[in-house]
């Protein structure tokens, strides 16, 4: 019985805390509605796509590969993304670079992001800093899988 | 005939405000749980691009139950499975017509009730077809011919034996304080006043019965804190095998349940419609100040009062259902038959005690 008791009370205590959210936010909600500006808002919530938040400046988001300055990828292709990526989604085709200071260059480069689990390993790995993860591109959502798939023309060329 | 005709109309009426309310009882559930939550809730749904707090979600829930398909099994008995929600919804259907919104009006010398029908028996009507309604749970989850849905079945049957009990019981103490059973003669008992100032509602006469009516009524809803018909966790419920707006009665009688027990919690221990101190002449506020009004003016003061009671009623419901976790099953039947039921019986014995003094 006494147990039952503190089971009440702390019964009645959960409900006061949430209609205490409900009264304080319903009132910041209603003093908005009337226009009347407060610093606290009466929810949390983001309407997205309306309305976005800004992305942390260490954010990882849709892959780019960097140029060098005439253009070429700086990409030597050594594969160490593709061992190192948990998922999978890189396919690398190395090709001989007639440049010797360079040796090799990847011909196909094929990130399938529909499988990437957005790791930011590849980034890690990379011992060129070829490839980055810093577009800002986080919609990329696409009707068929066929076009999750991106190669090296497209990913050379993301903006940035 | 005109007695029939004015019936009529007055039914439509209730049910109207019935089913309106129950409608939207499903954005303000959203609504609130939302605001509880430091959310906003569901604002998207709009009207050629107007919004206005997502009111048009209601609508956009009844379209997609429409338009989704209309699964009978295979393996089901196809009559009682089409017959099973409708059973729960219009057992709690009629029980509107019992509840009182306001003073009787005259029209042309003739005295109306704002009352469908004023049974005799009104308190026994209710809690009849509330418990009948479960009979559209039990057949759901025989015919469903599934065993999730049959323990559903059972365990709102089982649910039901734990609260009817309690919630019998826990009226007894308001029949033995106003003695009628019916519901405008309860009403109308609790238009007076207790020394000389408090409102002589329900509630301050019967404290522990309003709280065990409250529990066991919660319990009689469905919903979460005594969801063990639903348990959509575990078994998913009686409904498994419902889909498109079958489905969609069941969860609109739900919130159907939740509106009438307000009604009656309002009815029965909140002075139904009456506002404190207004008489059928006007206000008489206890510290001597007078206000008087036009008989008109009065009722639409008690309809008025009367939403205002029944709102803050879902309001409470609805705050308790997005509060509190589910009970275990044997928690539930513990808590009916070895703490309500002896408390209503307490409560029974306290009342005869106080009124024989
Ligand atoms: S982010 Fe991770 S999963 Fe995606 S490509 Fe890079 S290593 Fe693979
Ligand atoms: S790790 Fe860098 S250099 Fe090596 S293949 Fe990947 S992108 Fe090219």
């Amino acid at each position: 019985m006494f147990r039952l008791f503190g089971y009440f009370i702390e019964i009645i205590r959960g409900i006061l805390i949430t209609a205490r959210h409900f009264i304080v936010n319903m009132v910041f909600h209603i003093l908005n509605l009337f226009g009347i500006k407060t610093k606290r808002k009466g929810a949390f919530t983001i309407q997205y796509p309306e309305q976005k938040t800004e992305i942390a400046e260490r954010h990882r988001s849709l892959h780019r590969l960097m140029k060098r300055e005439d253009g070429k990828p700086r990409c030597v292709a050594c594969m160490l993304c593709e061992t190192v990526c948990p998922s999978e989604c890189i396919y690398i085709e190395a090709t001989e670079d007639p440049d010797p200071e360079i040796q090799k260059y990847p011909s196909t480069f094929i990130i399938d992001l529909s499988r990437c689990c957005f790791c930011g390993f590849c980034v890690e790995a990379c011992p060129e800093d070829a490839i980055r993860m810093d577009t800002g591109e986080v919609e990329f959502a696409q009707y068929n899988r066929k076009d999750m798939v991106l190669d090296l023309e497209s990913l050379l060329n993301e903006p940035k | 005939m005109i007695d029939v005709l004015i019936i009529l109309v007055k039914f439509v009426g209730a049910i109207v405000w019935f089913l309106v309310l129950s409608l939207y009882l499903t954005w303000a559930e959203r609504k609130e749980s939302a605001v509880m939550q430091d959310r906003v809730g569901a604002n998207r749904a709009n009207f050629f691009g107007i919004r206005v707090l997502g009111l048009f979600q209601p609508f956009a829930d009844a379209i997609k139950m429409m338009t989704k398909e209309d699964f009978t099994p295979e393996f089901s008995k196809k009559f009682l499975h089409n017959l099973a929600p409708f059973l729960s919804f219009f057992f709690v259907a009629v029980t509107i017509a019992t509840i009182p919104f306001g003073s009787p009006i005259q029209i042309s010398g003739k005295e109306i009730p704002l009352q469908v029908v004023d049974l005799n028996v009104g308190i026994l009507f209710v809690l009849a077809f509330l418990a009948l309604s479960i009979y559209g749970v039990i057949l759901s989850g025989w015919v469903s011919n599934n065993r999730w849905t049959l323990l559903g079945g059972l365990r709102g049957s089982a649910q039901l034996i734990s609260y009817e009990v309690a919630l019998g019981l826990s009226l007894i103490g308001i029949v033995m304080v106003f003695p009628s059973l019916q519901f405008s003669e309860i009403v109308g008992f609790q238009s007076e006043v207790l020394f000389g100032w408090l409102p002589k509602w329900g509630i301050f006469l019967q404290p522990l019965g309003f709280i065990i009516f409250l529990m066991a009524a919660m319990a009689e809803s469905e919903r979460v804190p005594f969801d063990l018909p639903e348990g959509e966790s575990e078994i998913v419920g009686f409904f498994t095998e419902y889909g498109g707006l079958k489905y969609g009665l069941y969860m609109f009688t739900d919130f159907m349940k939740v509106l009438i027990i307000s009604c009656l919690l309002t009815t029965l221990f909140f002075g139904g419609y009456h506002v404190p101190w207004l008489s059928a002449e006007g206000f008489h506020f206890p510290w001597g100040g007078e206000w008087l009004l036009p008989y008109w003016l009065v009722v639409v003061f008690q309809v008025i009062m009367f939403n205002l009671k029944v709102f803050f009623f879902c309001w409470l419901q609805i705050l308790v259902r997005w509060t509190y976790p589910r009970f275990r099953y044997d928690q539930l039947m513990d808590f009916g038959w070895k703490f309500l039921i002896p408390l209503s019986l307490f409560n029974i014995a306290a009342t005869a005690f106080f009124m024989s003094l």
